[in-house]
């Protein structure tokens, strides 16, 4: 397992038999679901999901349960009650529903926004030669740790100037703007990726740049663009800061973070209230998850190649 | 406004941003060929660098302005405001406590992310198995907070009194005594930075994931044919393949560890000496409403990323050379 | 004088005259009579109206209000708007966010305010004046406060010399939990006095139990708990003049009677016989959070617990809070049985929009009319500090709120407002928090006020 391994790895000419692909990948399936390797699966899921599950346990909870023992004790002593839930359900003026849809408004926009022109802009950067490419791809991506709240002032500022304070289009934008850096640095890494011979071998065919976007580079990107989908989707269903200083708090426009944020009440936290609102804000980004998931294919990469 | 009111305008917006990438679509398809390569970088990237100029740009440009002024912003003081963060004695603490988060938690998160993603991959539940991973992502930081607060709280042992935090229970059950995680530093630092690895490891596998995933069949094949075993495949196939997936997740985390400040602010307000400097920025700012101070904070941000982003430019030449 | 508008259209012409009409205006509003005549004039004149006719015809307006007072307050809130809205014809569209207090300085420097601002600290208030985005009170709403409320709360809602702000409610702040049943079985006597209050503490402790639970844990605002004690103690101990020096930053806040003050809160936060009942140690209140510390005493772990009168909210559900149940509260007493200072925060309408509407709702709030709604309402907006407001009113508040505004209420009462958020916030809403925590875990008195002295910004 050396040097000449390595060797043997790096180029893409290998191209073995279906057959003995199916054999290696049954090997393959056997080994990685080895009993050490299962095992530590299992482990680490279960370290990650042991406080969630608490709080779950926790949002079925009588608040004086709560407050006197752990959540653990639910097995010795079970008291369970839905009162969290229907207090949470049941607050802002008669229910959560009219939160939800401005999440919904907010959401779909601020994911399709960024993901597209992101795209656009990373395929530029890995794909296009021109002068200062690199230097302003690194600019881009530094542009990452501008913190959010020093934009909150000189933004409002101008959304104010241009009368858009208020509105679902300062969200919007803003969304877009805080999540282009990410994308493109994290979409670029992947189109990158792409074997450059794919590429010259559509622009020998003639290919403008629009066609090999679009023909070459979207197919296999499917995998990344549901990555990104997901983290842009996670950060603006959970954002408060970003709706609540453009566009305000009212039921207008005000996303369910929001209304969760004041479940508490306006003094103390009400920690059976807010462990029930976490979970019922977490639902659609974990279904989120689970339906993306099917665009986290194999073998796309491979599949072109040989197309 | 009503509900259908409100998707109206969305599909509004929906429909003027499809009109405004259709049209550079439809520009930069106009010219192909090397020569037009340059008309059409610009189409691509003129709506990014437009928002980005707007959004981020100005605010920053104005955040390192605002910075040499006094906490009001009307009275210019050099640089008083760096003098003032670099002479608070406990300043020492907030930038030893920052660089610990900065370098432990995006190497450990993506240590985890990436055995968790090769361990799962290709198993039969292994959307589900991802999903237990990645939901920690999707509980917002208050949230989050909540939750870790069930497990670090601390109750006295004695007669009557339980505890209600998961990891002094243990301790209590196995004959110890219950322990003040969030109190003596420095542990509690380790014990916050540990809630920022359970929410970042979800990330790291899910960019990973779709990264193991497009390593080419026929390339892990070669290495099967040549009895590559487990470890072999790990460190010669893997890595190697998704190297510059590893380095944009570590990058990516480390940034947004930087700037992370909601774990600190709500699980101990960055008491005991446990604050960092985005969290420093945040209450100079918000808080102590001291404007130059906290804009003088977030340059410190700035500052700190170089090392991360000189990494990354090497990174990128020596990929261009390829 | 028929509509708001003719009475400012004279304001503007001979300030006498307006001083006057607006007494009468005033009279008429907490009264409800007198106006009667002027209400026919006015367009839509409605039964139940009378006492809004002051007002004018709003028809078609809006004001905007922007609060912290979320849910359930956020309800009870409306509905004392909702006859002003009805009689006048006026909306009043609210705005209720928690995050407020970062949010309205966010929105004051870009220019994107509401009408009106419910400010909870007179220190924002001053930094929002500063701003130069809030508008003054007009004639007529500083006459109805003048005429409803100690002049004391006029000068917490002025700035520069200018009033800007009449009060909303109010909340008490000197009260100690503790628990009647205990009281009833063990013979123990609500103190009178500071030095009964730490007599029967030692009784407690002597019987080895710890008299007192605390929890100073709020997040980013995680030792706030502390400042009140102090202010509380230095209220009591050196009297409200020396008070509003060591507030206004005219003694040091490392001179000699902070740091009493200071010494004398630990003789109960630091006191390991005294703390922390079924919490843990000393150093355990800074990491229990302030919801958390008083509930020890519902178990028997311990018997008292300082904090304000809003921490009724956080008995679980069937506790019975009153003067015999499970939980009750007595006033903390001052130094001798005859003081009576009380220590506490408030609420104030800061106007941004120079509009009659918006003067007109401002002084509807500071009105007897209002006040007396807030009462009918119940719930979390019962007590104001507004003296005409009608006690009999009160019948729906808790006995809690009952108390705070019978001790709000009390000739004898010297009523102090929350000295941190009187600060600057560099100190009231930072150091003094932060400090304060460092005390709790560990820091000599000495460091601590002289950290807090270093950090006054200059």
């Amino acid at each position: 397992m050396s040097a000449t391994t390595g060797d043997a790895v790096l180029p893409v000419t290998s191209t073995p038999s279906i057959a003995a692909l199916d054999a290696a990948g049954g090997k393959l399936k056997k080994r990685l679901t080895s009993p050490w390797a299962s095992l530590a699966a299992v482990l680490l899921a279960f370290l990650w999901t042991a406080p969630t599950f608490g709080l779950l346990v926790t949002s079925f909870r009588p608040k004086a349960a709560i407050d006197d023992s752990g959540w653990w004790n639910f097995v010795a002593h079970p008291s369970f009650t839905l009162d969290n839930y229907r207090q949470a359900l049941s607050s802002n003026g008669g229910g959560l529903g009219t939160f939800f849809v401005n999440s919904a408004v907010i959401t779909i926009p601020a994911v399709l926004i960024p993901i597209a022109l992101a795209s656009l802009a990373a395929y530029a950067f890995a794909w296009i030669e021109f002068k200062g490419r690199n230097l302003l791809f690194v600019c881009v991506f530094a542009l990452q740790i501008v913190p959010i709240q020093v934009t909150l002032i000189p933004l409002l500022s101008l959304y104010v100037k241009a009368g858009l304070a208020g509105t679902f289009w300062t969200i919007w934008l803003s969304h877009a703007m805080f999540g282009l850096p990410l994308a493109i640095f994290l979409l670029h890494n992947f189109m990158k990726e792409i074997p450059r011979e794919l590429v010259e071998a559509a622009r020998m065919d003639g290919a403008g740049h629009v066609q090999i976007f679009f023909k070459v580079l979207m197919p296999l990107l499917t995998p990344a663009l549901a990555a990104f989908g997901i983290f842009q989707f996670l950060w603006v269903w959970n954002d408060l800061l970003v709706a609540l200083t453009f566009a305000g708090g009212t039921p207008d426009v005000a996303p369910l973070t929001v209304a969760l944020a004041n479940l508490s009440g306006t003094q103390g936290t009400a920690w059976q209230l807010l462990s029930a609102g976490a979970f019922i804000s977490m639902v659609i980004p974990v279904l989120v998850f689970l339906s993306l998931q099917r665009f986290f294919v194999r073998g796309l990469l491979a599949g072109g190649l040989k197309g | 406004m009503s509900t259908a009111h409100k998707f109206l305008t969305m599909f509004e917006a929906i429909g003027l941003f499809i009109a405004v990438v259709g049209v550079i679509l439809a520009i930069a398809s106009r010219f192909s060929g090397r020569r037009g390569d340059r008309v059409v970088a610009a189409a691509f990237l003129l709506p990014t660098v437009a928002l980005i100029s707007v959004g981020l740009v100005y605010p920053g440009l104005k955040t390192i302005y605002q910075s040499f002024y006094n906490a009001a912003g009307n009275a210019f003081i050099g640089i008083d405001n760096y003098r003032t963060i670099f002479g608070d004695p406990d300043q020492r603490t907030v930038l030893r406590n920052t660089v610990l988060w900065v370098v432990i938690t995006p190497f450990v998160a993506t240590a985890v992310g990436l055995l968790y993603a090769i361990l799962v991959d290709k198993a039969r539940v292994e959307a589900l198995a991802k999903a237990l991973i990645f939901l920690p992502m999707a509980i917002s930081f208050v949230g989050a907070g909540i939750i870790w607060k069930f497990v670090y709280e601390f109750r006295p042992d004695q007669q009557g009194i339980k505890q209600t935090g998961l990891l002094n229970e243990i301790l209590v059950k196995l004959g110890g005594s219950p322990h003040q995680f969030l109190i003596n530093s420095p542990w509690n630092t380790v014990f916050l930075i540990i809630v920022m690895i359970w929410i970042q490891a979800g990330f790291a596998m899910t960019v990973l994931s779709a990264s193991i995933k497009a390593i080419p069949e026929d390339i892990v094949e070669a290495a099967r044919l040549d009895g590559v075993r487990a470890w072999g495949m790990f460190r010669y196939v893997t890595v190697p393949s998704i190297r510059p997936a590893l380095i944009v997740v570590l990058t990516t985390i480390g940034i947004g560890t930087l700037k992370v400040f909601d774990i600190v602010r709500t699980m101990t307000g960055g008491q005991f000496d446990t604050s960092v400097v985005a969290n420093e920025f945040y209450s100079q700012s918000f808080r102590s409403n001291n404007q130059g101070l906290g804009a003088a904070l977030a340059v410190l941000l700035f500052v700190l990323v170089v090392p991360i982003v000189a990494y990354n430019v090497r990174q990128l030449r020596s990929s261009e050379g390829r | 004088m028929t509509s708001r508008i003719h009475r400012r259209g004279l304001t503007g012409l001979a300030g006498l005259a307006v001083l006057a009409l607006a007494v009468s205006a005033c009279g008429g509003s907490s009264g409800g009579s007198t106006k009667g005549a002027a209400g026919g004039t006015s367009a839509s004149p409605q039964a139940g109206c009378e006492d809004y006719a002051v007002y004018g015809n709003l028809k078609g307006k809006t004001v905007t209000v922007y609060t912290g007072i979320v849910t359930p307050e956020d309800q009870l809130l409306k509905d004392t708007w909702a006859p002003f809205e009805k009689c006048t014809g006026v909306t009043i569209k609210g705005e209720f966010d928690k995050s407020f207090e970062a949010q309205i300085l966010v929105r004051a420097k870009a220019g994107n305010l509401p009408d009106i601002g419910i400010i909870p600290q007179p220190g924002l208030l001053k930094t929002l004046v500063a701003t130069g985005k809030a508008v003054p009170a007009d004639a007529a709403t500083s006459t109805e406060v003048d005429a409803n409320f100690a002049p004391s709360w006029k000068d917490l809602g002025s700035a520069d010399g200018k009033f800007y702000a009449p009060p909303q409610n109010a909340s008490m702040k000197s009260l100690v939990w503790y628990s009647p049943k205990e009281f009833a079985a063990k013979g123990y006597k609500v103190p009178t006095t500071l030095d009964e209050l730490k007599t029967l503490s030692d009784t407690i402790a002597a019987t080895g139990k710890k008299p007192w639970c605390a929890g100073i844990g709020s997040g980013e605002a995680t030792g706030w708990p502390v400042t009140d004690w102090m202010e509380d103690w230095m209220l009591r101990l050196w009297g409200p003049d020396e008070y509003d020096k060591w507030v206004n930053h005219s003694i040091a806040f490392n001179s000699s009677e902070p740091t009493a003050a200071l010494d004398a809160v630990g003789q109960y936060l630091k006191n390991s016989k005294y703390v922390n009942g079924g919490l843990g140690d000393v150093k355990s209140i800074a990491s229990t959070t302030f919801q958390d510390g008083g509930l020890p005493i519902l178990k028997g772990n311990c018997s008292f617990h300082r904090q304000a009168s809003f921490y009724a909210a956080n008995w679980p559900k069937g506790t019975t809070v009153s003067p015999t149940g499970d939980i009750f509260a007595f006033y903390l007493p001052g130094k001798l049985a005859t003081d009576k200072p009380v220590l506490g925060g408030g609420e104030f309408m800061l106007g941004f929009r120079d509009a009659p509407e918006v003067h007109a709702f401002q002084q509807f709030v500071a009105s007897a009319t209002w006040a007396n709604l807030a009462e009918q309402g119940g719930g979390g907006r019962c007590v104001t500090p507004n003296k005409n407001a009608d006690p009999a009113k009160a019948a729906n508040c808790s006995d809690i709120d009952k108390l705070a505004i019978s001790v709000l209420q009390d000739p004898k009462a010297v009523f102090r407002f929350d000295g941190s958020d009187a600060m600057p916030a560099a100190v009231g809403s930072n150091s003094f928090w932060k400090q304060a925590t460092n005390w709790i875990t560990g820091q000599s008195t000495k460091d601590t006020v002289n950290k807090i002295e270093a950090s006054w910004p200059k």
